[in-house]
């Protein structure tokens, strides 16, 4: 039951991280060390700047 | 047996709904639960989705589940990621709803609350759910292409430009009418103008605190925000009473029309975490509580609708929008059951992280149907507060007068019978001066909000709280949208202008970035200022051409579905795409002519200007203009307005032309002509994210 919960509470926390347009850090992580092992695993605070100005710099369409 | 279980008790529902919907087109002279309303439209919704959907999925696209999607061919770990289906449902539903779904069944009530709502379950599961859906497996199927390009690809460089050159003049009218609500709900209105200010140093606080202190911390950051808002809300009541602050903060809906565009040009140079990102996370998780909060509060309080099923304004002659029934229905509500906006979201940004195309049913389909959800709550909020209230708050000035007394009288004149005391009490229940001729959707939405969550939650004075709550959540959102659409609309400017001035395309270079800036920001300030100021404006004015613009967007959008499914030579499925399109280009085109060449003034916007221009030249008033210039403005801005509307048909016109010929090519071919990606097989341990 508690490892069900835990699941939920991550998809939660990955759904309102990815509404602001913040992806999975974990995941980035993962990807990184699979497919390109020579580059260097940022932070997560650089990671975060790097996702904010990605995802707003451009403005964005917002829904009416 | 199991099956035919699982079949007679989705037929049981089926027909719950149609019960529902019965009740509420029959039942007459009686107030009807508002449960009715929510019962027929989740009922419908779910069996449109466990069938028609299903039907578009697996006969029409033939979704395959062993395809890989962009996310994996592409993966990157950033923008192309497969994403668990229930996350990115979330994902993708934050960023369709906005402030649309909630101002256009508002609007729409004026007619009853039967028509709007038959339009919203029907126009979203035949029309706006099945464009999503399209739209989405088909930017999926081309490495999550763009709208534009997608027409570019499929229909030809010209209409890929046209359908581009719509879309930006969509953004700016969206703009101008976002923010006309913003200054509708603030005029005079120290208590809102507070809250609304007080966001801009809570957002930079948060914005600041995530950069350096803690960095990254949203979820903590947003709950510091959300409660500082709170606070807000609460010291903006006391503000608003006191003897200085209060008047000091009160402004007229010019001054803050200047405020709000200075504020958009601001806002759209600063640096993105500084002040735009932190308040799209308050006011993204602010839409989300407030929504669930919503329909938590309709199941628990279940009020009745007080607005009648129909009213006498069918005939058009409704004094919140001119235009009768059909076509004008169909364009005020436009979000809620069909948005060509979605069709932005649904192309580019969503494809990217679908893991699997099966799961495009559930994200595109399904999401818009909680979107409707959505609009049929608000079209709830709006009907259970006393139609003397939402005509007294929806009508403008020149029709019913500008006190308590006279909107009384006005309104009860109709067969709304309210009295001045009532409007005075509602507005002290709130908080406000005076709740009159408030059109723009916010406030009276505030107000049945404000009611539902009252009686909740009861308490001494919460009533102004909730509404002042409901105001800032919609402003706040509102004021996100106006700077990150400004950002984006400089950024297609820049691309615009640049191919006659190269300079300008340069992106990094200061002085590009004030030109197109203060270029997209001039745009809508215009029109949000002729709207203000016009004698005869208001979002009466703005909200048909948004309507128009919105509905064209998607017309357009379900031609290239169209285009796409003759390409895969699927005719005998066209249907599916073909008959919303065929409604929408009916509904959008009567409804443009209408607004220029109708003979009634109040509706078509020519007829308007002779009259006004006939006026002039024998040198008489027309009332509410107390001056020549004021005349001539009207003249002016109508004339604008006709011109906009004209563009807007010739748009979605040249893109009918070259939708028909590139269906006719594709019949003169016997093999699939359409630009889909390669398939490539998913691997087996790629299937589950």
């Amino acid at each position: 039951m508690s490892t069900r919960a835990t699941r939920v509470w991550r998809g939660l926390v990955q759904t309102a991280r990815l509404c602001c347009g913040v992806p999975d850090y974990d995941a980035y992580v993962r990807h990184l060390q699979e497919k390109h092992p020579e580059r260097p695993v940022p932070d997560y605070a650089t990671f975060f700047r790097q996702r904010q100005d990605a995802r707003y710099g451009k403005g964005g369409f917002r829904c009416c | 047996m199991k099956g035919g279980i699982i079949k007679a008790s989705w037929a049981a529902l089926a027909l719950l709904g149609a019960v529902c919907i019965g009740v509420l087109a029959l039942r007459r002279g009686e107030h009807v639960n508002a449960l009715w309303i929510v019962v027929a439209a989740v009922s419908i919704y779910l069996v449109a989705f466990r069938y028609y959907s299903r039907f578009i999925g697996d006969r029409v696209m033939g979704l395959d589940a062993t395809r890989a999607t962009p996310a994996v061919l592409l993966n990157d770990g950033l923008d192309h990621v497969p994403t668990n289906k229930h996350v990115l449902f979330g994902h993708h539903f934050a960023a369709i709803a906005g402030a649309g779904p909630l101002v256009g069944p508002v609007l729409a009530a004026q007619m009853g609350y039967l028509p709007g709502t038959l339009w919203l379950i029907t126009g979203v599961v035949l029309a706006g759910a099945v464009q999503d859906f399209l739209v989405l497996v088909i930017s999926t199927r081309r490495n999550a292409r763009s709208l534009g390009e997608l027409v570019r690809e499929e229909m030809g460089p010209v209409p890929g430009t046209i359908a581009l050159f719509g879309a930006f003049l969509i953004m700016i009218i969206l703009l101008a009418v976002l923010a006309m609500i913003v200054v509708k709900a603030l005029t005079d209105s120290p208590w809102g103008m507070f809250t609304v200010i007080a966001t801009v140093p809570i957002a930079v606080f948060m914005g600041v605190y995530m950069r350096y202190l803690r960095p990254g911390r949203i979820g903590e950051v947003s709950a510091i925000g959300v409660a500082l808002l709170l606070a807000a809300i609460w010291l903006g009541g006391q503000v608003a009473a006191h003897p200085t602050w209060g008047p000091a903060l009160t402004f007229t809906g010019t001054q803050i029309t200047w405020m709000l565009v200075g504020y958009g040009f601001v806002a759209a140079v600063l640096p993105v975490w500084l002040l735009l990102a932190p308040r799209d996370y308050l006011s993204t998780f602010l839409k989300i509580g407030t929504i669930v909060a919503l329909a938590i509060g309709i199941f628990i309080v279940m009020p009745d609708l007080r607005m009648p099923a129909l009213t006498q304004f069918t005939d058009g002659t409704g004094p919140v929008w001119k235009g009768s029934l059909f076509p004008f229905l169909f364009i005020t509500i436009a979000c809620g059951a069909v948005s060509g906006f979605h069709s932005l979201i649904s192309s580019g940004t969503t494809p990217k992280m679908l893991a699997n195309e099966v799961d495009a049913r559930y994200i595109g389909y399904g999401a818009m149907l909680m979107e409707s959800f959505v609009a049929i709550m608000a079209m709830v909020a709006a009907s259970i507060i006393d139609p003397g209230v939402y005509f007294a708050m929806n009508s403008p000035p020149a029709i019913v007068g500008t006190d308590a007394a006279t909107v009384a009288q006005t309104v009860s004149s109709w067969g709304f019978v309210v009295t001045p005391d009532v409007l005075t009490a509602v507005a002290a229940d709130i908080g406000e001066n005076s709740i009159l001729s408030r059109a723009g959707g916010a406030p009276t939405l505030a107000v049945g909000i404000a009611q539902i969550l009252h009686s909740v939650l009861p308490g001494e004075g919460m009533m102004a709280f909730w509404y002042h709550f409901a105001i800032l959540f919609e402003a706040l959102f509102i004021l996100t949208a106006v700077d990150a659409g400004t950002r984006a609309g400089r950024f297609m400017l820049q691309d615009l202008l640049g191919t006659f001035a190269p300079a300008l395309r340069r992106t990094e270079s200061w002085r590009a970035n004030v030109i197109a800036t203060a270029g997209c920001v001039g745009l809508w300030g215009y029109f949000l200022y002729q709207g203000v100021t016009d004698p005869l404006g208001g979002i009466n004015m703005l909200w048909p051409l948004f309507g128009i613009a919105n509905q064209m967007l998607a017309g357009i959008a379900l031609m290239l579905c169209t285009v796409v499914l003759f390409k895969m030579k699927r005719d005998r499925y066209a249907w599916v795409s073909m008959v919303p399109t065929a409604w929408l280009l009916v509904s959008t085109i009567t409804a443009g002519w209408q607004k220029i060449f109708h003979d009634n003034p109040g509706i078509g916007f020519l007829a308007q200007v002779n009259k006004y221009r006939a006026a002039v030249n024998a040198g008489e008033l027309i009332a509410p203009a107390k001056t020549m210039s004021q005349m001539q403005q009207v003249v002016i801005n109508n004339f604008i307005n006709a011109c906009l509307t004209a563009v807007f048909l010739a748009v979605v016109l040249s893109v009918l032309f070259y939708s028909v010929k590139a269906i006719r090519a594709a019949r003169a071919q016997p093999l699939r002509t359409d630009r889909e990606t390669a398939y490539v097989a998913l691997q087996p341990q790629e299937a589950h994210p």
